[in-house]
């Protein structure tokens, strides 16, 4: 158990090596570098910059290196705290990501709950009463949110706030607790803003893992144990919930794997319909306007936030499911 | 049960159906079994549509999408009417909508268009238009419908911000968005096919690492990356020329769902005795791939392609969506979507959410059509 543990997280060291040669690829992939835009950027102003100066610029922050080097310097200060100027904010990178990521990290968490705790019931009932109508309205609303872009989805929310209750939901804080310091009163005010990102980025997940655990514990339903337990007269939900469901329940932890990725690129553009202060709005914006460094670690640590929930579900599963021995 | 009846001496009645099963081929099983998923012909049908109206817009678009009309922004939907009523009070063939009532409102100086029910625009089919070029080919002058008198307002699904026609743009749209999923999900087959036959057929330390490199790359979130990659495109390329990018962007990162497909394909049949025997003839790589291996495989990669289109659309939709995608000349549904991106043109306009219906049909269509296929790529199999 230890040994799959360790070699589990080491096997991170790879991926995480892998992420940030993604990252730096996209932080160069725009042509010129930043020293490029800073001069358009005086140029527009009227003071076009002097090219002395701008060379000066660009060995002083290692843009005349070879793209290796340039990688290594860039990774050896992002491991020391420092990310880059973000040429937009002004400001280090490092200053304005951390409580981005932080509410992308709280909004992906509380869809995943969400997401478990709606798919779970819904899917059991889907598939025990396979072909009922109850059935067919759950497998067609499923195909229906997997259809629909979420994006559309958060546009129909704010469309129906503003029409029907008159005011806009966007956000995650009232604005009297916008820059206020963490308190139980702010806490709620998040909670009542939360449940709308919360339900939109749910919904294909829910489609997914409900199709999903269906398909399971259908495979589960016919078998002999179940006939077994019918047979010495176990009540039907308690046989049900204790024995097939269990079974099927794997895929449960194990979609935090792909569930992760898709609710933190749904943040991405559900959070900019919204406007929610998570890391979403401003990758869009640092993107649109080419500021590369804030962009590239934005990217770098989104993917890291992924390969660590996926981490935990793989440790999680083998806790869980004795079924699974990895140990050789 | 009908045999026991019958006098003795008869021949058993010959099982006509179970005859036919066993001696059509392999395709017409598929299509029998194809058949009997009801929702999938359905969805054909609508994906027969879609693509008759990708193909022929210039000539199903009653005007060009790009063509606006100040006079004219934010106008409602007018409803199509086919009949009228003539001086007796009998109802006639005459198609037309109604005209529009133009009101100032005194506190946001904003112009209300409401319908007015006396004022009527005939409408005609295969009526004459403007020169427009077909497929940039040769020069029509003819729409399948439009006004009669040129210049009369004709808004079935509403205007835009610029008084550009709804209809003309989705219209438009569709050969954009499901062009860019066909050819963005062919790209990512030939990605598929290479890299997960290599890896399928070869197996060992090559299977090995393009199996990590498959699972590192569905482990990360696709929507940042492919941001970051579009946004690399300088903004002043030609349109063609983004377009062909986003294209090649949505399948560097989509082809690996497809490859781990193929691969799961060329593993099992690899150990197929048929796959032995011809290796033990002497078959040739080549012939053994395409001679005995494809025809148990083609099926089901065509079922796992169509389920991949509905990702790239809305792959492009979102970039499209967050200005980041196609731009603005071009005409997708994700393009019309950013006109919707702001909550107070939704309020006033909502019939700008009507692209959107048209992503949500054409994904529900083609995920049920590629539903359909899966249950019957496998023909053989006793269900």
């Amino acid at each position: 158990m230890l040994r799959f543990i360790l070699r589990r997280v080491l096997w991170m060291i790879p991926s995480f090596i892998a992420v940030s040669v993604v990252a730096f690829i996209i932080i160069q992939l725009p042509p010129g570098d930043f020293v490029t835009s800073y001069a358009a950027d005086l140029a527009t102003s009227g003071s076009p910059a002097d090219p002395a100066t701008l060379e000066a610029m660009r060995i002083r922050y290692g843009l005349d290196q070879p793209l290796v080097i340039q990688y290594f310097h860039w990774i050896w200060n992002a491991l020391n705290g420092d990310l880059g100027v973000s040429f937009e904010y002004r400001t280090p990178v490092a200053d304005i990501i951390w409580g981005r990521l932080g509410m992308t990290a709280l909004v992906a968490f509380c869809t995943l709950i969400f997401v478990w705790i709606v798919a779970f019931p819904v899917g059991v009932y889907s598939a025990v009463r396979q072909y009922s109508v109850g059935d067919y309205i759950v497998t067609f609303l499923c195909f229906l949110g997997m259809a629909t872009p979420n994006f559309l989805l958060a546009l129909f929310v704010m469309y129906l706030s503003v029409t029907y209750l008159g005011y806009s939901v966007g956000g995650l804080f009232s604005p009297d607790f916008e820059n206020a310091a963490w308190s139980l009163p702010r806490v709620v005010d998040l909670l009542k803003h939360l449940w709308i990102p919360v339900l939109v980025l749910g919904v294909a997940g829910i489609a997914a893992l409900v199709r999903i655990m269906r398909a399971n514990l259908l495979d589960e339903l016919g078998k002999p144990y179940v006939e077994t337990a019918r047979a010495k007269g176990l009540p039907e939900l308690t046989l049900i919930l204790r024995y097939p469901t269990r079974v099927a329940l794997n895929p449960f932890i194990s979609t935090v794997g792909w569930v992760l990725p898709v609710l933190v690129s749904g943040d991405v553009i559900v959070s900019s319909v919204l406007s929610l202060p998570t890391a979403g709005p401003i990758l869009i914006q640092a993107l649109k306007t080419q500021d590369m460094y804030l962009g590239g670690a934005l990217i770098m640590f989104q993917c890291i936030l992924v390969l660590i929930g996926t981490l935990l579900s793989d440790l999680l599963l083998v806790w869980l499911d004795p079924r699974i021995r990895y140990d050789r | 049960m009908t045999a026991s009846s019958a006098p003795a001496d008869l021949p058993a009645p010959v099982d006509l159906r179970a005859a036919r099963r066993a001696s059509a081929s392999q395709w017409r099983l598929m299509w029998w079994q194809f058949r009997r998923h009801r929702l999938a012909m359905i969805s054909s049908v609508v994906l027969a549509l879609i693509s008759f109206v990708a193909i022929f817009c210039e000539f199903l678009a009653p005007f060009d999408p790009n063509a606006f009309t100040p006079r004219y922004t934010y106008a409602p939907p007018q409803a199509l009417h086919f009949f009228d009523r003539n001086a007796e009070g009998g109802l006639v063939w005459s198609p037309h909508v109604n005209g529009y009532k133009v009101t100032i409102e005194p506190t946001a100086l904003r112009r209300v268009f409401v319908v007015d029910e006396a004022q009527k625009v005939p409408v005609g089919f295969f009526v004459a238009s403007e020169p427009y070029s077909m497929w940039g080919l040769f020069t029509l002058e003819t729409k399948l419908f439009g006004p009669l008198n040129k210049g009369d307002p004709l808004f079935l699904l509403g205007a835009d911000r610029l008084g550009r026609d709804m209809l003309s743009r989705i219209i438009y749209g569709t050969r954009i968005s499901m062009s860019i999923g066909l050819i963005g999900v062919m790209l990512s087959l030939v990605l598929g096919l290479v890299l997960g036959g290599i890896s399928g057929y070869y197996g060992g330390w090559i299977d090995n690492i393009i199996q990590r490199v498959i699972e590192f790359i569905l482990s990360l979130p696709t929507t940042p990356l492919w941001l970051g990659l579009a946004a690399a495109m300088p903004n002043n390329w030609p349109p063609l020329q983004i377009y062909l990018c986003i294209t090649i962007i949505l399948s560097l990162i989509g082809w690996t769902s497809l490859a781990r497909v193929i691969r799961g394909r060329f593993l099992s049949l690899r150990t197929e005795d048929f796959v032995t025997a011809a290796k033990l003839d002497g078959a040739s790589e080549r012939r053994i791939i395409f001679r005995h291996m494809a025809p148990s495989f083609v099926s089901h990669i065509i079922a796992e392609v169509s389920l991949a289109i509905p990702a790239m659309i809305l792959a492009e939709t979102a970039l499209s969506f967050l200005g980041l995608g196609l731009q603005p000349p071009i005409v997708s549904w994700g393009v019309l979507l950013q006109e919707a991106q702001n909550i107070r043109s939704i309020t006033t306009a909502p019939w700008l959410f009507a692209p959107g219906i048209a992503v949500v049909v054409a994904v529900l269509s083609l995920n049920f059509v590629g539903d359909g296929l899966r249950d019957a790529a496998d023909p053989y199999r006793q269900s």
